[in-house]
């Protein structure tokens, strides 16, 4: 099943589009990182799973088939905003009260139990929380709804270290407890590399890399070797992303390890980081599943200065 | 003091280096046969639970998942349904005595190394390729 299905998705705002032609399969119980730089479109396309907007073009569906902001979406879909709000005045334990009233399932005991372990006074008012306990309230009272699908927008973006990873912590503990699927944007990748098993690059209104974590680490190789020799070794194989020294380049191609590099070429890893900053440099190139899965990335012209 | 209480009363307690270069699951599975060779981790003794570990360092589930599988394919540990990982094997350790002569024989080597003008990094490349080609070479014993 999909957790997110979209079929040449578009939203335009007034003239622009926040995002265009997205086509997109979001498998279940996996930890997706929906990546890319500001204004890309990552907050539009998680709004259109929510039903906070409507499209302009296209078609989305959200687990295995279900229109966005049915009642069962409602009730089996959580949604933690940008900048988690929550209402300031209120204590945490009327926080949670109110959430209990206003859902069709809610866990009660479950938010109780959470915010206990992680030392949260429950009297206290959520406008005078820290920024991770804020955070860490919006969390559990999301996951105490026991949503089969949980969405979080730029969770961690304000957050200090030590309040981000005890939140992720917190967050990659229920999916091992409950099973549920994750989406969650960023748009510093790093923040996500340990955490997410499928990622998805948005750039510019469009789908430019989703795939498998392991598989799309699996498939490209960083190439470095002799200038003068890039441009034949260049020809031969798909580059994603070339730099080019006067003396030495380095190619990010798409092949596994198996394959022997050119001679005189070294052939290394990549990580996510510079993948996902790779395709971002070169706009051409995308890595999408499906039939174009296995067509290589078209050749990014890169002016030899 | 503060001692962190991640308190899941595993005999030992993960932990990462993100400079490392060395993917997260690998350094779980180190961690695991370090721990062995030292004598932390006996047969017998429960690996930490995934939860546990997912939580104290925020990683993703199959990560943890996917080193224990390895750990299990090189027959060092094995699932119970129902109830965990648990640590099968044994590396093979080697007698302190020996490793002591063989700490010596290295000290005289690596000092040996330095005097010729190889400074650590020169130590660390020359070290590696060869143990690359010893470890090449048993491969090759081994498959004719």
């Amino acid at each position: 099943m999909n957790v997110i299905e979209a079929q040449g998705l578009g939203k335009r705002y007034g003239r622009s589009w926040a995002l265009r032609d997205c086509t997109l399969a979001v498998p279940q119980g996996r930890v997706v990182a929906l990546v890319g730089p500001n204004g890309a479109g990552k907050t539009t396309l998680l709004h259109l799973a929510v039903d906070l907007t409507k499209q302009t073009t296209g078609e989305i569906t959200v687990l295995g088939g279900i229109a966005p902001g049915s009642d069962e979406a409602l009730n089996r879909i959580g949604f933690v905003a940008q900048d988690t709000p929550l209402y300031q005045y209120l204590s945490v334990a009327d926080t949670v009260r109110l959430v209990e009233n206003l859902s069709a399932r809610f866990d009660a005991a479950n938010a109780r139990a959470r915010l206990a372990e992680l030392g949260i006074p429950l009297n206290r008012k959520v406008g005078k929380l820290s920024g991770g306990q804020h955070a860490q309230v919006a969390l559990a009272v999301a996951l105490a709804r026991h949503p089969d699908l949980l969405i979080l927008d730029e969770p961690v973006a304000r957050l200090d270290p030590l309040a981000r990873h005890e939140f992720m912590g917190t967050l990659m503990a229920a999916t091992v407890e409950d099973g549920i699927s994750v989406l969650l944007s960023s748009h510093v990748v790093s923040e996500l590399e340990r955490v997410c098993d499928y990622l998805v690059v948005l750039a510019a209104g469009r789908v430019q890399v989703a795939g498998d974590v392991d598989d799309l680490l699996d498939t490209h190789r960083l190439l470095t070797g002799p200038t003068e020799q890039a441009a034949a070794v260049a020809a031969a194989l798909p580059v994603v992303h070339e730099r080019r020294g006067e003396r030495q380049t380095s190619l990010l191609v798409r092949a596994n390890a198996a394959a022997p590099p050119p001679p005189g070429w070294q052939t290394a890893g990549t990580n996510l980081e510079e993948l996902v900053l790779s395709y971002l440099r070169a706009p051409n190139a995308a890595a999408l599943p499906g039939p174009s899965a296995s067509t290589p990335a078209r050749r990014v012209e890169v002016g030899a200065s | 003091m503060m001692v962190d209480k991640q308190g899941s009363g595993s005999p030992i307690e993960f932990r990462l280096d993100p400079t490392s270069g060395v993917p997260t699951y690998l350094q779980l599975v180190r961690q695991v046969e370090h721990a062995l060779r030292l004598g932390y981790l006996v047969a017998g003794d429960q690996l930490p639970k995934v939860k546990d570990v997912v939580a104290g360092l925020a990683i993703n589930p199959n990560t943890v998942l996917k080193a224990y599988r390895e750990l299990e394919h090189k027959g060092l540990a094995a699932g119970r349904p129902g109830q965990g990982t648990f640590i099968e094997g044994t590396l093979d350790v080697v007698p302190l005595r020996d490793q002591q002569l063989l700490r010596r024989g290295l000290t005289r080597w690596l000092t040996a190394a330095a005097d010729a003008g190889l400074d650590e990094e020169g130590i660390t490349a020359l070290f590696s390729s060869a143990l690359h080609d010893l470890t090449r070479a048993h491969k090759g014993v081994i498959a004719s």
